[in-house]
């Protein structure tokens, strides 16, 4: 395990969650569909996890895999309720188009 | 290096699929983190829960791609300019400036389950009881939410 910390620099893990994350938000950014605005949201939470995940491994500390825990709670409830507003949206406008839902602005 | 499998999940709308495989690459890296509880969890919560909700709502919404909302050529553009901006304004914060000590001899069975739950339930109890609630009134709202309206 040691071999591959000292081989593998934690820089490589903070490169690649950039990307992921940046991915996510060009997600958010660019899709309309409000599922797929969601998914990437996920996307980029597993983003955050997987650099937690890689700190705690290098510290040799639990305690960054605890918070990975906590942010798989939130998200898992984050995607059950914002699925349920999701659906009742869809009841509503019969699409699942955001930019239908910028009636705040008038 | 897997991330390139990520750019094509934004094509089309089973999108869904190269998520769950982008879930499962990243379940990979955690068991390459030494980190294999987390693994198990993560498949369990993301590929087998979470994703089984969104399949479950974009079948019970009928989706596809005739109905799917197309952004412009402009907002594409904006948003390649603003994630990329992102992207680059990550990667040189913190190039250079992350400075790990890497202990010594490091604890191989830290991601372990016997591990884990000794920290989760010293020193992390009253977060756990937290999480606790939190899942509670998730459960209780999504179900009302998810009523018909003329019984609110």
């Amino acid at each position: 395990m040691l071999e591959i910390i000292r081989t593998i620099p934690i820089e490589h893990y903070v490169i690649y969650s950039s990307i992921l994350f940046a991915i996510g938000v060009f997600g958010v950014l660019v899709r309309r569909n409000a599922i797929v605005v969601l998914m990437c949201i996920e996307l980029m939470l597993n983003a955050v996890n997987l650099l937690l995940a890689a700190f705690s491994t290098y510290l040799s500390d639990a305690q960054g895999q605890i918070m990975v825990f906590f942010i798989m709670v939130v998200a898992a409830a984050e995607a059950a309720v914002g699925l349920g507003i999701l659906v009742m949206i869809y009841r509503n406008t019969k699409s699942t188009d955001i930019h239908l839902l910028d009636n705040l602005r008038n | 290096m897997t991330s390139l499998l990520m750019v094509f999940t934004k094509n089309p709308v089973h999108s869904v699929i190269y998520l769950i495989i982008t879930f499962f690459l990243i379940a990979g890296q955690y068991v390459l983190l030494n980190a294999q509880f987390l693994a198990v969890v993560h498949i369990i919560v993301y590929a087998g829960a979470i994703m089984v909700l969104f399949l479950f709502v974009l079948m019970l919404l009928n989706l596809n791609e005739d109905t799917e909302p197309r952004a412009s050529a402009m907002w594409k553009l904006m948003a390649g300019i603003g994630s990329g901006s992102l992207l680059i304004t990550f990667v040189g914060a913190f190039r250079g400036s992350i400075q790990v000590n890497i202990p010594e001899q490091g604890n191989p069975k830290i991601g372990l389950v016997e591990n884990l739950g000794r920290v989760l339930f010293r020193d992390f109890v009253v977060p756990f009881e937290i999480a606790g609630i939190l899942f509670l009134a998730a459960m209780v709202g999504a179900v009302l939410v998810g009523k018909k309206e003329n019984k609110l």
